[in-house]
């Protein structure tokens, strides 16, 4: 169980290394990139539950970001997969509750079940995907900057940044924890219930003495009750144009059934 | 200020849980000293410390910190003018970058943002780590953690540096360039430390605690070679002052140097 937790958070550390390469897309304004994403994610929810076609012109942000920044796509598709079972889950019995027949592919009638399964799977790639690139791009506390420096709450900034940052010593203190208790428990695979309430238990305590320190050490730096950061991002020509080239493809994607229209062409042409 | 002085009278402090910590504790420091603070676990070392910026209130005693008596209204100028480096660096460091982190203090003293850039640069360049500003603390490395936790602390020009352990946990090299660095400071310095080779290297005064009380308070070559203070402490003598225990030479009684 050590195993599989420190295998996790390595991979944690993983995507923070990814984000702090350099590329363009690395070097752009984090709000830049974070308004982009969130245009990307309300213009492909607000497609209808059969959408399926008007979905995919859309896929080709994340590859024109992956191929511009040179992310790995392997780890980010397996990262998607890891979440999968949660949409899985939720989509799974559209097939079996909605049998109207909406398609007929040849000899196969494809039921609207399955039809706005597939949708819901192809949203649920590219939400999640984009996130993950914004992620990948900018690294989770320049995101979260970025959210207060656009108008979110101070406060909900704040307990992001220590969130994050204190993730790591928490993970590292349960794994220290679960260790201990392995070493000395040969024949049990996982701790007892009764075992693991105490865990839990002492890791709050422990967590509690922490929030403590922290709390003396932001006082002895002239705390008073606002966190305050330098601002250090440029919203310029190149953050500009990124996110008008990305608000009108998305804007395009949306109104025109640019599949279509492809798909018609290349008919026509053949024919 | 012309003159930094930490001045401790009669200290006395009992935790809630009525573990007497502190009693009659009293002594005064002058600009520019290094002080070492040594004693067994649970001597009292680190309530003492949590005193000087005035994180604790002694149930009886004052501290004073330059002209001021530490009260809750000089508790913000007080907290400026005492640097205080913590025995954890993880609790110290709780930014998301290194220039996040030793940017929080100058941003809370309202300083001008070019100024805070400035003086964090500058504290940066001071421990040799102006290539890692853009790096979240928990990726480095213990060592350079610890001089971060000093960096934030140097940005905010503290007139006092207060150091609970800082060399604990550190290898041999790394701990070798904090007391370098920690020697070319001209800040006025309190260490409580277990570590007596470094006393000896930096600290030419020492306070010797024992069960809240202060047991001997002198120069530190004098405080060492009395082995029998040291012994009813439970302290042992800095090893470089002990005999080779492999060729049995004699021990080396040089003054150190420093440097």
């Amino acid at each position: 169980m050590t195993d599989r937790i420190s295998r996790a958070f390595y991979d944690i550390g993983r995507l923070e290394i990814i984000a702090g390469r350099d590329s363009f897309v690395h070097r752009l304004d984090p709000r830049a990139k974070l308004l982009v994403t969130v245009f990307f994610i309300i213009a492909v929810v607000s497609f209808d539950r059969y959408a399926v076609a008007g979905l995919v012109p859309f896929f080709l942000y994340p590859a024109a970001i992956i191929g511009l920044a040179g992310l790995p796509v392997g780890y980010l598709f397996r990262k998607l997969l890891i979440v999968s079972p949660f949409v899985i889950c939720i989509g799974i019995f559209n097939p079996f509750l909605d049998l109207e027949i909406m398609v007929n592919l040849g000899p196969l009638a494809v039921s609207g079940g399955w039809v706005s399964f597939t949708s819901l799977i192809l949203r649920f790639s590219l939400t999640i995907g984009a996130a993950l690139i914004l992620i990948a791009t900018t690294g989770f506390p320049k995101v979260c900057m970025a959210l207060e420096k656009l108008g979110a709450p101070r406060i909900l900034a704040v307990q992001l940044l220590l969130l994050y940052r204190y993730l790591f010593v928490l993970i590292e203190e349960s794994i220290r924890m679960i260790r201990a208790h392995a070493l000395r428990s040969c024949s049990r695979r996982r701790p007892a219930f009764r075992v693991y309430t105490q865990l839990l238990g002492n890791l709050l305590l422990r967590t509690l003495d922490r929030a403590e320190r922290i709390h003396l050490a932001m006082l002895s730096r002239a705390f008073t009750s606002e966190i305050r950061t330098v601002r250090r991002f440029t919203f310029g020509r190149a953050e500009l144009l990124f996110t008008l080239t990305a608000a009108a493809a998305f804007l395009l994607f949306r109104t025109i059934p640019v599949a279509e229209l492809l798909g018609g062409l290349i008919l026509e042409i053949s024919l | 200020m012309s003159h930094h002085i930490v001045e401790a009278r009669d200290l006395e402090f009992t935790y809630p849980d009525r573990t007497p910590a502190l009693q009659k504790v009293s002594f005064k420091i002058h600009h520019g000293e290094s002080v070492a603070v040594v004693g067994a676990n649970g001597a009292g070392k680190s309530t003492l410390l949590l005193h000087l910026n005035g994180y604790l209130t002694p149930s009886a005693g004052q501290v004073r910190i330059g002209d001021y008596p530490l009260t809750r209204e000089t508790l913000r100028e007080v907290r400026r003018t005492v640097g205080m480096v913590f025995h954890d660096p993880d609790d110290q460091l709780f930014m998301s970058t290194v220039f996040d982190d030793v940017a929080f203090g100058p941003l809370n003293l309202n300083l001008p943002a070019e100024e805070v850039a400035a003086r964090v640069d500058k504290a940066l360049a001071t421990v040799g780590l102006s290539d890692l500003r853009e790096r979240p603390p928990h990726r480095l490395s213990s060592g350079q953690k610890r001089r971060v936790a000093i960096a934030s602390v140097l940005s905010m020009s503290p007139d006092i540096l207060v150091m609970d352990e800082p060399t604990s946990g550190l290898d041999p090299r790394a701990r070798r360039q904090l007391i370098e660095l920690l020697a070319g400071f001209k800040h006025s310095k309190i260490i409580a430390t277990h570590d007596l080779d470094m006393v000896v290297d930096i600290c030419e005064r020492t306070i010797v605690m024992h069960d809240g009380r202060i047991r001997a308070d002198g120069p530190t070559p004098e405080i060492f070679a009395d082995a029998e203070l040291l012994e009813s402490c439970r302290l042992e003598k800095p090893l470089r002052m002990q005999g080779c225990p492999v060729c049995g030479s004699a021990p080396d009684h040089r003054p150190p140097t420093i440097g």
